[in-house]
């Protein structure tokens, strides 16, 4: 294959060489269960211990506060489901947003339908929570709010503290899915008042496979996996020693160059987007201009579907994603992009570039006139694009 | 996750285009669903089709089957174009994945829908032939953008 243009990290990110070379070791040398009294279980043990401690570190934790799962699905599920187990005496009320993940999203689907009762909160054009909505769907029996902290889709911010502040003054519990912002950028569980927080490590450079909860001490959840004394009992299982060393290197990593990544990140997302605007009629920025993830850029283009955009891209040795129906397998376009506002034929011609420190201006220059191109290839051959043309 | 024929006739796609005078016009789908698609009919006094046209909005297998549609139809007369169904479209793609046999479906009622108004404007019967669904999102958006 020729080069490749990779604008998809937040689907996934291309795992950091330092991060695979820190877990090298502990395939094939130090494989010892980290369970075992012996000192080649303690080389595991330690190494364990020590990616719990920097990842701590990085959201101003206790190390007895994080949680090793298999990643931010998990993280969710767990958090969503134990949470509302261990506090159903209490209430059967849980809000949350009409933006967030699936592994959120089905989660409080799975939860309606063994009784509880969900609220999903709206948000503005540009993604952002309704916060006097939050304030007012507040009930006694309100247990849990979960809100994530920046959107997969539109790379929005959310008013993270904000939240924490209405769940603590109310007494709830707050759990963010942070699975696109952490490594990303700065959080701080204490400032922000979170009780929970989902992550993943292949999202910052890290492996697939592995991620984190952070769950506050004195948060009452349920175990989640039963079976063993890993992860203080609430998530047993052999534990993955060579992702949980990955996944601590990767933040590590990712802590220590945010800043330099985060300017680097915005200056290409900055230009694709002004030379995009400026260089393609009828389409427009979806997401906030200010409180956006310095990796997001995301547009529709009118009269176009998305899945042809993704060929077409992808012909040209381009990774990108959209959220047109035929990439969710249904026929509805995004629930990000509807709860935005969107119209469905609009929603349809969404693409996401979401880039990286590797990227150059040299590439987004490529991928710009190939966007040009395949957008006006695909409205020549679009009835919607000559109805328009003929009716203005 | 498509065939090479897919591919071929997305990337390639025959008979793309417009036509002024045609004799027979048929929109189908729906915006609200990611799929429309238009076929334009040019046809002889012996019924035959002279040329196709099409014009698609759509994913690749949207694209794809339309313009494997019209490369079926062309030269055909037109009862022998309502032989070409939406499996006879797939199969000469060499197949579709599951979720998008929908399209062949779309493109098997574009060409009726086609026919349909060529043989309402010539006051003719095609046998087997029957009105098309009014499916198109008539009141889009007129938002900027």
């Amino acid at each position: 294959m020729d080069k490749i243009i990779y604008l998809d990290n937040a689907a996934t990110t291309k795992t950091a060489p330092q991060v695979v070379e820190a877990m090298l070791p502990y395939f094939s040398n130090y494989y010892g269960n980290a369970s075992s009294i012996y000192r080649l279980g303690a080389e595991s043990k330690k190494a364990v211990a020590k990616s719990r401690e920097v990842i701590a570190g990085s959201l101003n934790a206790d190390s007895s506060e994080i949680y090793f799962t298999a990643g931010g699905s998990e993280s969710d599920n767990w958090a969503i489901i134990a949470a509302a187990e261990a506090y159903e005496t209490k209430g059967k009320h849980i809000i949350t947003s009409r933006i967030e993940h699936h592994a959120v999203l089905h989660t409080c689907q799975y939860l309606e339908k063994k009784g509880y009762e969900i609220t999903y909160i709206d948000v503005n054009e540009e993604g952002i929570i309704d916060l006097e909505g939050l304030k007012k769907a507040v009930r006694p029996d309100t247990i849990l709010i979960s809100i994530m902290f920046a959107n997969n889709e539109i790379g929005t911010i959310q008013p993270v503290k904000e939240i924490g502040e209405i769940a603590k003054e109310n007494g709830i519990l707050f759990h963010t899915d942070a699975v696109q912002a952490y490594g990303h950028v700065p959080i701080d569980v204490e400032a922000l008042h979170i009780d929970m927080l989902s992550a993943s490590g292949h999202k910052l450079n890290g492996p697939k496979g592995i991620g984190f909860l952070y769950i506050r001490k004195g948060v009452k959840i349920r175990s989640f996996i039963h079976g063993g004394a890993q992860e203080r009992s609430r998530r047993a299982g052999t534990e993955n020693v060579p992702g949980i060393v990955g996944l601590g290197a990767a933040a590590e990593r990712a802590f220590e160059s945010m800043e330099q990544r985060s300017q680097k990140e915005s200056k290409l997302r900055d230009y694709l987007i002004s030379r995009l605007e400026k260089e393609i009629p009828y389409c427009r920025l979806n997401g906030d201009r200010e409180r956006r993830l310095s990796n997001n850029v995301n547009f529709v283009f009118r009269f176009i579907e998305g899945e042809s955009m993704l060929i077409m891209l992808d012909g040209k040795g381009i990774c990108a994603s959209s959220g047109s129906a035929c990439t969710s397998g249904s026929l509805d376009p995004s629930h990000v992009l509807l709860a935005i506002g969107l119209p469905h034929e609009i929603a349809h011609g969404s693409l996401r570039l979401t880039v990286s420190e590797e990227n150059t201006l040299e590439e987004m220059d490529y991928v710009v006139d190939s966007i040009k191109e395949i957008v006006d290839r695909l409205r020549q051959m679009s009835p919607l694009y000559e109805d328009f043309i003929k009716k203005s | 996750m498509y065939s090479e024929k897919v591919m071929d006739h997305f990337t390639n796609p025959r008979n793309v285009g417009e036509m002024e005078n045609p004799s027979g016009v048929g929109t189908v789908g729906n915006a609200k669903c990611g799929d429309i698609m238009r076929i334009y009919l040019d046809i002889d006094e012996n019924h035959i089709i002279r040329d196709c046209k099409f014009k698609t909005f759509g994913c690749g297998a949207a694209v794809a089957t339309s313009s494997m549609a019209t490369e079926l139809v062309k030269g055909k007369s037109v009862e022998e174009a309502m032989k070409v169904t939406n499996k006879a479209v797939m199969e000469a793609l060499d197949g579709l994945p599951p979720v998008k046999v929908h399209c062949s479906l779309l493109a098997e009622e574009a060409i009726h829908a086609a026919l349909w108004d060529y043989a309402q404007k010539n006051g003719i019967e095609i046998e087997g032939l029957k009105e098309p669904k009014k499916d198109i999102h008539e009141d889009e958006e007129e938002e900027e953008y």
